[in-house]
């Protein structure tokens, strides 16, 4: 992949550095709007993942980009913090109360107008802007996986060791969903980040901080646990939009896939990672809830986007 | 702490999930009712115990439609 274009100067001076074209301090206030700074921390996070053609591995240890994503990040988590309205009423049956809770905080469905009245050019749409966090599918909760206590870590491996394949590199979720872009002529290792707006790429960065963050594990786990609670029905309605439409199979198997896959990690999730997790460290339940909230408020965000650009009440 | 989840999972092979499907792991094949076998291509399997799934034998979450007094105990 290409680092995405710039959307200001602090996004250019990042790929400057990046380049090796400039060896100045940089800093958050270089940043021109929230869109400027949310594409600056994707670039430096994409450091951490496959990083970029030309780019020098090292530079993700790089001190002076660590110090700018670390400022970056506190900007982040403060705001998302600042939307969070706290965790329910406490309950003794924490599997419940979490299953309720994502219950309750349904927002807008993109899959159900697909289902229903989607164009060819919508379902496009969609893939492109989701494709910026479905090609690398699992691989935040993986960064994860080292520092959970025992219980939850053996829950997690089982649903990454799903997610990755079972041990077939064809079935990889991030592969599935490279090959689905490719049947409908989508460029999975071009990037679709230059398509995408403020509210994707904030997503985007949460997961990833999420999980780069010891500390904030708890957060990372459920919104792990929240994103596949919200997976299973969406998924089966957009199958049958896609169906209704035509699309090729890759992007049908696609969704089938994790219709049935995410029913299973729903539950494997919040009574096997989540609930463990806050029973060995009880301290995780407020941040437990927070992932949950911002994985929910933030897909909510996309929806609203996504659905106001193509006329249609949310 | 209540709903099951704090045990370790050792004996765990087969899960009834309050309000939703039977967790099934290390399972090869399930036979469903009318003795068709469904092989199993995953660590864990979520069998449908509401029944109204539209994959069966296999869960789709679709219980989660249904009001708490009708979900599977």
């Amino acid at each position: 992949m290409h680092i995405p274009s710039p959307r200001g100067k602090l996004s250019a001076c990042v790929a400057e550095v990046l380049r090796q074209q400039q060896v100045g301090p940089i800093d958050a206030s270089f940043a021109e709007s929230d869109e400027d700074a949310a594409l600056s921390l994707w670039i430096l996070h994409e450091l951490s993942y496959s990083g970029f053609a030309d780019v020098d591995d090292g530079l993700e240890w790089d001190i002076g980009l660590v110090t700018l994503r670390l400022e970056l990040e506190a900007a982040l988590e403060a705001q998302l913090r600042d939307r969070f309205p706290g965790p329910p009423e406490p309950s003794d049956d924490l599997v419940a109360a979490f299953f309720g809770y994502v219950e309750t905080h349904d927002g807008p469905s993109l899959a159900g107008h697909v289902h229903t009245d989607g164009t060819d050019e919508q379902v496009l749409e969609l893939l492109r802007w989701r494709s910026v966090y479905h090609l690398k599918e699992t691989d935040p909760s993986a960064f994860v996986l080292a520092r959970l206590p025992r219980p939850a870590r053996a829950a997690l491996a089982e649903l990454l060791y799903d997610e990755y394949g079972a041990g077939r590199p064809e079935r990889l979720h991030s592969h599935l969903f490279a090959e689905a872009m490719r049947s409908v002529g989508l460029d999975p290792e071009r990037g679709y980040v230059d398509d995408v707006p403020l509210e994707v790429l904030e997503l985007n960065n949460a997961v990833t901080m999420f999980g780069l963050h010891r500390r904030l594990r708890g957060a990372a786990m459920g919104h792990l646990a929240a994103f596949e609670c919200t997976s299973s029905v969406p998924s089966r309605r957009l199958v049958r939009g896609l169906q209704r439409l035509g699309f090729p199979p890759p992007v049908i198997d696609y969704y089938e896939e994790h219709v049935l896959a995410d029913a299973v990690h729903e539950q494997v999730a919040v009574r096997d990672i989540v609930s463990p997790l806050v029973t060995e460290d009880p301290r995780q339940l407020e941040d437990v809830f927070f992932g949950a909230f911002t994985c929910l408020d933030q897909e909510a965000r996309v929806a609203r986007v996504l659905l106001d650009r193509w006329g249609v009440a949310a | 702490m209540g709903g099951g989840g704090v045990t370790e999972r050792a004996a765990a092979d087969v899960v009834l999930c309050p309000g939703g499907p039977m967790l099934v792991r290390g399972a090869r094949h399930v036979v469903d009712a009318d003795g068709t076998r469904h092989p199993v291509d995953r660590p864990v399997v979520a069998v449908c115990r509401c029944e109204l799934s539209a994959t069966l034998p296999w869960c789709d979450a679709t219980h989660k439609r249904l009001p708490d007094e009708r979900r599977p105990r």
